[in-house]
């Protein structure tokens, strides 16, 4: 098998754009034949990251890779079940962790119900313009993420990736709640104005 | 159904973060359940996980190689798919119907019914009789009132099934009131309880010389 191993060092693992392409592939190896080396090699690739997301949101180690673990095989009992053509397989990784993460969490909270977006009824070959189209959203939303002033960045970071809420962001930056909100609004409508026209 | 009253940009990006307080995220999780405009915003806000999850740099894993199930179970219940008026999300928390609501009184033409939520937060039923004016109360930290039958109207107009007021404390004070003739059920989160008692002694003050 060709190893798509993660070397776990800051800045030394494959991006996963690296095999964007083979994702859909290895996807509808699972979807259509319980491929256990597609699996492998789609666990290898998010694994690490799905890990080490649930430990920015105050996960320790052990439960991390549990719950690391739990997220993929998310995805290889709802493979047959994704939509290519309505997200990005890591915008799919990404709803599954978050959900599970506030799962666990809250157990009191019915939030696995916010949808895990890709799902839909029958999956087939994607559409090849609506393909393209998510592909350039997804450049887009990174090149608009990237684009950032830092105080704004820092916010959505503290939102996403630890789970803050608005004013644990404010009493963590120390600054007033409305601050943080209006920071986090312009963000949204600065990410938001670059997917116009690809809808 | 139409749906004029949405959420605020920074509560949807905080949603699709999974980064709001339970009864925040509860009262928001149900207005996008209603609502496809704001269903496609969440979706469009996952983009940004995405490519904060992409850029995340790994953690290696204890177990380098997948446990593989050794039969495939379904898991998961089913997702409650809600009733007229009450929104999935909120089923577990409310039951399957608004008649069937053992309210609490709280003043006159005012009743509520708590809704366990944990520690997260203050997440409530209330139910005004037509007319009925909810006292004027400023906020600390967020406030989302979900609209689930009548309307509820206040100085920036009118909420009707669906709508939501995403208010904090910049927002000054507010009153809103009932639908004159319909009247109003509606689900209130708020971010910290003790400001909802404080809500409450008001409620109580004109009646009870609290």
């Amino acid at each position: 098998m060709v190893g798509l191993s993660i070397i776990p060092i800051p800045g030394g693992q494959l991006p996963l754009t690296a095999h964007k392409g083979i994702m859909a592939d290895l996807l509808r190896r699972i979807a259509e034949r319980a491929d256990p080396a597609a699996f492998r090699e789609l666990y290898e690739a998010y694994g690490p990251r799905v890990k080490a997301y649930m430990m920015r949101r105050g996960a320790d180690a052990g439960t991390a890779e549990d719950l690391a673990q739990e997220t993929l095989l998310t995805v290889w009992r709802k493979a047959a079940l994704y939509a290519h053509d309505k997200g990005s397989m890591t915008t799919w990784v990404f709803a599954i962790a978050r959900n599970l993460r506030i799962d666990r969490l809250r157990r009191e909270v019915p939030w696995q119900e916010l949808p895990e977006g890709r799902l839909a009824q029958a999956s087939g070959d994607p559409l090849p313009d609506e393909a393209m189209a998510e592909k350039q959203r997804q450049q887009r939303v990174q090149a608009a993420l990237a684009g950032l002033p830092g105080e704004q960045k820092t916010v959505v970071a503290l939102a996403y990736l630890e789970g803050l809420s608005h004013s644990e962001i404010a009493q963590r930056l120390d600054m007033p709640l409305g601050t943080v909100k209006s920071r986090m609004r312009i963000a949204y409508q600065k990410i938001r104005s670059v997917l116009e026209g690809v809808e | 159904m139409t749906i004029t009253r949405h959420l605020d940009g920074a509560t949807l990006m905080s949603l699709a973060a999974g980064a709001l307080p339970g009864a925040l995220a509860a009262v928001a999780a149900a207005h996008v359940a209603m609502c496809a405009r704001c269903r496609d915003e969440v979706a469009h806000l996952e983009r940004v996980g995405a490519a904060l999850l992409a850029d995340l740099p790994g953690t290696e894993m204890v177990r380098p190689e997948p446990v593989m199930p050794a039969i495939d179970v379904p898991r998961g219940a089913a997702v409650s798919t809600g009733g007229d008026e009450i929104p999935g999300p909120l089923v577990r928390l409310v039951g399957g119907r608004l008649d069937a609501v053992r309210w609490r009184w709280i003043a006159p033409g005012l009743w509520h019914r708590p809704l366990p939520i944990g520690g997260q937060g203050a997440l409530q039923l209330l139910k005004g009789s037509p007319g009925v004016r909810v006292p004027e109360h400023a906020h600390s930290g967020s406030e989302l009132t979900l609209v689930l039958r009548g309307a509820l109207i206040d100085r920036t107009g009118r909420y009707g099934p669906g709508d939501v007021a995403d208010v904090d404390e910049e927002i000054e004070r507010h009153a809103p009131a009932a639908d004159p003739d319909a009247g109003c059920i509606c689900v209130v989160a708020n971010e910290q309880p003790s400001r909802f008692r404080n809500l409450l002694a008001r409620l109580l003050q004109p009646w009870h010389g609290l």
